[in-house]
């Protein structure tokens, strides 16, 4: 049914994506689909790394966790510099999900509140707008 | 993530070694529906400190006035000779790194790739960095050194002329009035700019850490820019920059709202203005959410595209061969009088050098936390040669052609023509005046002012994700609502200030940070240089 799924991953917050992540596996498992795991972050120093390329050894290894902890075969890794990730965030990971040729994207979101009817959380824009299917897992 | 991240870079680095993590004093927390992700105590103290500034000074706007108006004084005329000074060692700095083989390293690392083309680049840090001053000084700065240097007095104590005036040589007087002119928007200024933005630049690339003033200083203070050193200096730039924002978007409002009542009749009312600020602020805070690219960048090229429109027409239906041949001698009369105007000792023009050059330059410095801190967000990729070409020589020459496009032509209108008209219109309606003497006034009149509002609002929204950014701990994704906050918070100090008074109380106060920035400037010189040296070329 599926044969790419994507998984948009934020490590700074990464301890919050499990249920995403478990999610993800099992999927990736019973379809026998790959998986590759999409990371943002500005080019100027984050919590998460100082530099572009450490953002992506990152993003590499922690796909790498992903494929040891859940004993997928076929994960990946693609790590995206945004000048403006507040803003642009929802825009990239639509163009990731074309580059990696997804067809299910899975990504986590928090609970909706009253924000919500102001600015669209990235993962309902996400679902709003995307061609190809979308798991949100609250 | 569980998994340990000692991760570091792959081939020559030259990250500094810290164990702070970026964002590590932040407060994450959920107010109400609002995410926040706050640097603590910098975002706190700077909004309740300016809160605080603003009561006192509506409260007791006489005394607050008449005191920040003399600590501006006294700083730009006892340390005058300081503020030249210090000017001429950035200048000299930057010409150095660019034939130097410091020029050869990349901002970002040896294999970094520009962020931006150059025309968006350009657009940026030009919309930026000088702005609305070029749509106000353009004409008036000119006319006004050229009046002071041929009157009779020129020369004299009590004259306002640059150095020893032209007293009755009205040819003299002119090329000294453009070189004084150029003196003040030409290599100084942006080497100020280009200090600020290459060391952060530099620290926050190349280096690893956060892109936020305190960060310069590691190699001076090392570990200590963490604690309270590093808190006062971030927040001593929310400081400049946000009163430096909202006092020129007060003052600004003023001044688009006469030229409004001057073309159109529009009664300059405070109801104009407060409406004008909240429009600049409207269309701000749509720039800000949108976000860098679709918004800042966006709107920083429309700015330049209205404004070469507006510099072409003016050069086309102006005195046109005047003003081409006027640039090379004004770049020549520059060149000329550049010794002498930037010499911070003996001099006997004290009117002039403290009274402009040494205000010009605190003002410059007091936006330099500011200007740098965008320009340097913008500038990755770029090498040192590259981007001190793009940051001073460039902007340079094209503030030239502009003041000998816009003032050369006021000047040809007072002398050639006898028109008076331009030289006794108040300030802000000088542009406008000059324009009405050329043909197809409503058109280019009304550009004016869509450039002056489009100048405003660059200025504001790019304002306000630095401010983000300094509060944020230098984290430059930090949630939505707290840009939209910073952008609405200038928006209501200007009212606030606009209605109360109090706009010159303050304009003084962000004018006189200047002074303990002229310091931090200096220092960011001695830690460019070892930054520079310990990177691979």
């Amino acid at each position: 049914m599926y044969s790419h799924i994507m998984v948009p991953v934020d490590l700074a917050h990464a301890e919050q994506l499990q249920k995403a992540l478990q999610t993800a596996a099992d999927l990736a498992k019973l379809y026998q689909a790959s998986v590759c795991y999409v990371g943002v972050s500005a080019s100027a120093p984050s919590s998460v790394a100082h530099t572009p390329e450490e953002f992506a050894a990152k993003m590499e290894k922690f796909s790498q966790a992903q494929a040891a902890k859940y004993q997928l075969p076929n994960v990946s890794s693609a790590a995206y510099i945004s000048h403006d990730p507040t803003a642009d965030l929802d825009d990239t990971l639509m163009r990731a999900s074309k580059d990696a040729g997804a067809d299910l994207v899975v990504m986590a979101s928090h609970v909706p509140g009253l924000l919500e009817h102001v600015f669209a959380s990235n993962a309902g824009y996400f679902a709003s707008f995307s061609k190809i299917s979308v798991l949100v897992v609250r | 993530m569980t998994e340990s991240t000692d991760i570091t870079p792959d081939g020559d680095s030259t990250l500094i070694e810290t164990d702070y993590e970026i964002g590590q004093d932040n407060i994450n927390t959920q107010i109400g529906p609002v995410n926040v992700d706050v640097h603590n105590p910098v975002f706190l103290i700077s909004g309740l400190c300016i809160v605080a500034f603003v009561v006192l000074t509506l409260a007791f706007q006489d005394s607050a006035g008449t005191m920040f108006n003399a600590m501006r004084v006294w700083l730009t005329s006892t340390f005058d000779w300081f503020f030249i000074a210090s000017a001429n060692v950035f200048v000299v700095l930057c010409l150095v790194l660019v034939v130097s083989p410091l020029g050869r390293v990349r901002l970002g690392g040896t294999d970094a790739t520009p962020d931006y083309s150059y025309s968006g680049w350009f657009a940026m840090l030009f919309a930026a960095g000088m702005g609305i001053g070029l749509m106000f000084y353009g004409v008036s700065e000119p006319l006004s050194h050229y009046a002071s240097s041929v009157a009779d007095n020129a020369g004299s104590p009590d004259s306002w002329a640059p150095l020893a005036g032209a007293p009755g040589d009205s040819e003299a007087a002119r090329r000294l009035g453009m070189a004084a002119t150029i003196f003040h928007w030409a290599l100084h200024p942006w080497a100020i700019y280009a200090i600020v933005a290459l060391a952060l630049a530099l620290f926050s690339y190349n280096k690893g850490l956060p892109l936020t003033m305190r960060s310069i200083f590691y190699p001076i203070f090392g570990e200590r820019i963490w604690g309270w050193t590093g808190h006062i200096i971030d927040i001593l730039a929310v400081f400049a920059t946000l009163f430096g924002l909202a006092t020129s978007l007060g003052f600004g409002a003023e001044q688009a709202s006469a030229g409004l009542e001057f073309l159109f009749g529009l009664p300059a009312s405070d109801t104009t203005k407060v409406f004008l600020i909240i429009g600049i602020t409207g269309i701000a805070l749509l720039s800000v959410v949108a976000g860098l690219d679709a918004g800042v960048k966006r709107l920083s090229e429309i700015n330049m595209v209205l404004a070469v429109l507006l510099l072409l027409f003016v050069v086309i239906v102006g005195p046109t061969v005047a003003i081409l041949s006027g640039f090379f001698h004004n770049l020549v009369a520059y060149v000329q009088n550049l010794p002498a105007l930037s010499n911070p000792v003996g001099r006997t023009d004290a009117n002039f050098s403290q009274g402009w050059t040494a205000f010009y330059w605190a003002w410059w410095i007091s936006w330099s936390p500011f200007v740098g801190m965008f320009i340097a967000r913008v500038s990755r990729g770029r090498t040192v040669r590259e981007f001190i070409t793009c940051v001073l020589l460039i902007p340079s020459l094209v503030c030239v052609f502009w003041m000998t496009a816009f003032g050369g032509t006021a000047i040809s209108q007072l002398v050639n023509d006898g028109v008076q008209a331009v030289a006794s219109a108040p300030l802000e309606l000088q542009l406008f005046s000059m324009l009405a003497q050329l043909p197809l006034t409503e058109i280019t009149s009304f550009l004016g002012i869509v450039l002056v509002i489009v100048f405003f609002v660059t200025s504001s929204d790019s304002g306000s994700l630095v401010i983000d950014t300094i509060t944020a701990g230098g984290k430059i994704d930090a949630p939505t609502p707290q840009r939209i906050f910073w952008c609405v918070f200038e928006g209501l100090v200007a009212i606030a200030l606009l209605l109360g008074g109090g706009l010159g109380a303050l304009q003084a106060m962000s004018v006189s940070t200047g002074f303990p920035f002229t310091i931090v400037l200096l220092l960011a010189c001695v830690a460019i240089v070892k930054g520079l040296m310990s990177e691979p070329r």
